[in-house]
């Protein structure tokens, strides 16, 4: 049975990861290296106002002055800041119509299964796909409009709503906050812009590809989403990128604006290459995210898959501003082969009856390790804050690693904070009771792993949930440590 | 020249020049180890400062007080005996008391079994080379990244010793008293050495205890070695004043099949320390932590602990609870270890804090690292108030809304205190804190200094 087992884990840790290959599409790329003059480049090449450059300027002296963190429960190698290109856009112009896109970019998408093809969104999900640094294309856009959701790319943002941008730009993640943060705010490239004015349910999900393409190019993207009172928006985010020997670097941040009432839902499908069996090559996923519950009643949800990248240095916060506001943080994260993961999620609570709600689960198979990483602060203002998280790991294998640690910081007498945690395999006897009734010990790993999952899964929307049920299949079917 | 830097400067010229006083009268296994330990208190930045096994503690204005430090064995003036009195009645114990760090030279002789050594530690160091080169500095590793503890190696002196041989069952509780007792403020260092053989069995009980109103600031480091098949019964019971702070680690090595069990009852102190580092070397070892910390004014207590599964099927379980009130602080830090191969490891690990008003701050960091697939851990922490039904149900009976509260604290707590096995001491230990949730008393119930802090 253990070598049937051991079998069914080599067969599935073998899976190659499918979305490795590679666009020959024309890239105007700047110079490896980073200085100031980079910058500057950066900000001319995409014809920004005078207050954008300043603020990456200043980013990039705080940058200057902090150092790496090395606090994670992660093992990163040197990272030579300077071998790095900072900018990479596919070189045709973005193109008005579709049916102009360079026919090997909509290749690409075919082959992510992206439906960038209108025809093919009846599904009804609005897409702005990013490859490397640029926005390539974003679908559904007049229909959007006319309800008055602005749903484009972050150039694009800049150059129509510059009002609004300087408005929330580095209002949730300050351009200091942290050393992948300032990184990204002096050298982001693009990413996406949401706003959704007061009242307005957005009629559809929206969603953001990001592709890494070219080598030795760092992909640093910037996603803003405002949601106005009472508004309502579900954001979807998928990620791939070619297969490469070398670690690719992508430093995100995302900020989230959520007013009085209104309610955002934030899912993300993180599928970047996470390196060969070897654990060679990768892309090191660093991203800041975070979200502020500005009013009364405001609702966050972070939804998160996360299957991909070599190193994974990740925590979705909340900050809960508002009373009665409530933020719930999902997620699943794997790791296989030399993956290593450090991951988790914030709750900070400031004003009075917030809620939150994490539930996160890791599963660990090969030599990877993972990790939950959260913080749950109710400040002393804070009264009835009420938090409950739950950290399952489920390992699969004997040579992988999983850790958990969660801090809590409590402040005020009225609060309720639970944290529970705990770490297992999976059963023998569970194995045998399907083993039992006819299911092979693949399909009963599969199913038991579904049914670990399915907390999250079920949170996720509808397409997403589907992909990322296929996601964990690939990674870890069958798997029995 | 200010903060972090002047202390830890301070203490290169203490070391620099205390050294021949800190060598005389100990052996040449512990001298050995000062240099290296020294070095590494330096090269791990000096005294602890945002780093994460101390984020929630600020040691700064712990050490930045002018203390005295007592680099020789000084006679009391008045008979220690005499001041101190254990306030547990009917506990028949062996009794040994320490003073400033210091094993007391008119302890009187245990009637202990044939081959069992309960003496001072720099005896023992002269005395017995061979033990003491099996086992000092060993089980305080060199992995431990914590400053405090190496300052301890390189600058101990005294404290108190114990060898129980293979198979001996200590039928009488050993009683260690640590008092504190000075003219002005004093920083001292401890190192007591608690090793049982194969098969033997102790019950050890430790009080922390000062007799004067100075600051003190004690640097205690105990390392026990729990010998395959032997059983040891660790019980702290804290109570000082505000101004007096501890920084208290236990190393305890588990052989196999060994059983190594504490209680850490922190009832007063102004900023207590407790690490905890037990390593589970060999197939079968158990250990339970447990703790209860009835905080109010200022007290802080910070509780660490790290248990390390090195071999497999071994069992740990740990619970902390505490009861803050006023503006009190307490942190919570434990961390469940499985290594690689460490399979069939079961660990349980939980923190329960009753917050009692909105200026007492609670940090809880319960952590797991494991790296070993077959076993069964699991942690959980909560910080909360009251039971809000239990309360109802007590109420709907006619019980008042205080005497309500104080059942369901004293239950609370008890959950704790019932794992006490001496009975005297349990009983004692649930009438203290009975006390404490009460406002009856709030200081060092024997401390004959009737101080204001």
């Amino acid at each position: 049975m253990a070598k049937e087992q051991d079998n069914i884990l080599q067969e599935v840790t073998a899976s190659e990861y499918k979305y490795g290959f590679v666009t020959d599409v024309e890239t105007d790329t700047i110079g490896k290296g980073l200085n100031e003059d980079v910058i500057r480049t950066i900000s001319a090449k995409k014809e920004e106002p005078e207050w954008l450059l300043e603020f990456r300027l200043k980013a990039y002296r705080k940058w200057l002055i902090m150092k790496m963190p090395r606090w994670a429960q992660l093992n990163i190698p040197e990272i030579d800041y300077q071998d790095i290109i900072y900018y990479a856009a596919p070189k045709q112009e973005v193109k008005k119509e579709w049916e102009d896109v360079d026919p090997e970019l909509k290749a690409t998408f075919d082959k992510l299964g992206i439906p960038l093809n209108e025809q093919k969104t009846l599904a009804g999900v609005a897409v702005d796909a990013v490859m490397d640094s640029i926005s390539v294309k974003t679908t559904f856009k007049e229909t959007l409009a006319e309800r008055g959701v602005i749903f484009c790319s972050f150039s694009e943002a800049v150059k129509n709503h510059p009002d609004l941008v300087k408005k929330y730009l580095g209002t949730v993640v300050p351009y200091g906050d942290n050393f992948f943060a300032a990184l990204n705010s002096a050298v982001f490239s693009d990413g996406s812009f949401v706003y959704i004015p007061k009242g307005v349910r957005c009629p559809m999900e929206l969603s953001t590809y990001f592709r890494i393409n070219a080598a030795k190019t760092g992909q640093f993207e910037r996603t803003l989403i405002v949601a106005e009172e009472e508004a309502y928006v579900s954001y979807l985010e998928g990620c791939t990128a070619p297969m490469r020997d070398e670690n690719q670097l992508h430093a995100a941040i995302v900020e989230i604006v959520v007013e009085k009432n209104a309610e955002v839902k934030y899912s993300t499908v993180q599928n970047w290459y996470p390196g060969n069996k070897e654990g060679k090559g990768g892309i090191y996923n660093f991203v800041t995210k975070r979200g502020l519950c500005r009013g009364e009643n405001a609702r966050l949800i972070w939804a998160q898959v996360e299957t991909g990248s070599a190193i994974t240095w990740k925590y979705p916060s909340t900050i809960l501003k508002g009373d009665g506001s409530v933020s719930e943080f999902y997620s699943v994260a794997v790791t296989n082969n030399y993956q290593q993961a450090d991951t988790g999620t914030k709750m900070i609570h400031i004003g009075n009856n917030t809620r939150s709600r994490i539930v996160s689960k890791g599963i660990s198979a090969g030599y990877s390790s993972n990790a939950y990483r959260g913080k749950v602060k109710v400040v002393k203002t804070c009264k009835n804050a009420r938090n409950y998280s739950q950290c399952d790991s489920l390992l699969l294998g004997d040579k992988c690693g999983a850790h958990t640690f969660p801090y809590l910081e409590i402040e005020n007498s009225t609060a309720q904070v639970e944290h529970e945690a705990t770490t297992s395999k999976i059963g023998e006897d569970q194995i045998f009771y399907c083993n039992q009734r006819g299911i092979s010990t693949e399909d009963a790993v599969g199913l038991i792993i579904k049914g670990y999952a399915g907390d999250v899964i079920n949170k996720m929307p509808m397409e997403f949930a589907v992909e990322a049920q296929k996601l964990l299949q690939i990674s870890l079917e069958g798997s029995v440590g | 020249m200010t903060g972090i830097d002047k202390i830890n400067n301070d203490f290169v010229s203490l070391f620099r020049e205390g050294r021949s006083w800190m060598e005389a009268g100990c052996g040449p296994e512990v001298n050995a180890f000062r240099e290296d330990a020294f070095s590494k208190f330096l090269a791990l930045g000096g005294i602890p400062f945002k780093t994460e096994d101390y984020l929630y503690m600020d040691l700064l204005p712990v050490f930045g007080k002018d203390y005295k430090v007592v680099l020789k064995y000084i006679p009391q003036d008045v008979n220690v005996k005499e001041v101190f009195r254990c306030a547990v009645p009917e506990l028949a114990t062996d009794l040994l008391l320490t003073v400033n760090g210091w094993y007391f030279k008119e302890n009187e002789k245990a009637d202990v079994p044939e081959g069992v050594v309960i003496c001072s530690f720099q005896e023992a160091s002269l005395k017995y080379p061979e033990l003491f080169a099996a086992h000092y500095n060993q089980y305080a590793p060199a992995a431990v990244k914590d400053g405090l503890v190496s300052l301890n190696t390189a600058f101990a002196q005294d404290g108190v010793f114990v060898y129980i041989p293979e198979g001996v069952n200590l039928k009488r509780p050993l009683q260690i008293v640590n008092l504190l007792r000075a003219k002005a403020d004093l920083m001292a260092y401890q190192r007591n050495m608690i090793i049982l053989e194969k098969g033997a069995e102790a019950t050890l009980l430790v009080c922390d205890h000062t007799l004067s109103e100075n600051y003190f600031l004690m640097n205690n480091v105990t390392e026990i070695y729990v010998g395959e098949g032997a059983h040891l019964d660790y019980y702290q019971v804290q109570n000082q004043h505000l101004g007096a702070s501890q920084i208290n680690s236990l190393f305890v090595s588990e052989q196999r099949n060994a059983v190594f069990e504490s209680n850490m009852v922190t009832l007063y102190g102004g900023m207590i320390r407790n690490n905890q580092y037990v390593a589970l070397n060999e197939e079968g070892g158990e250990c339970h932590l447990y703790g209860i910390y009835i905080l109010d004014k200022s007290q802080k207590v910070d509780n660490f602990s790290y248990i390390d599964h090195i071999a497999p099927h071994c069992t740990s379980n740990e619970h902390f609870k505490g009861v803050l009130d006023d503006s009190s602080l307490a942190n919570f830090s434990g961390c469940i270890r499985v290594e690689p191969d460490a399979q069939k490891t079961e660990a349980y690990q939980a923190n329960n804090n009753l917050l009692l008003t909105d200026s007492a701050r609670v940090n809880a960091k319960p952590q797991l690292i494991i790296d070993a697939d077959d076993v069964k851990c699991s942690h959980g922490a909560t910080v909360g108030q009251i039971d809000e039904e239990a309360m109802f149900y007590l109420r709907s009976r006619g019980i008042s809304l205080a005497e309500a509260r104080m059942m369901m604290m004293f239950g609370f707590a008890h959950d704790i205190v019932q794992r006490v096995k001496l009975e005297p001491l349990r009983v004692k230990i649930d009438d203290l804190i009975d006390k404490r949730l009460r406002g009856e008393f709030s200081k060092c119930h024997n401390c004959l200094m009737q101080c204001k802090k």
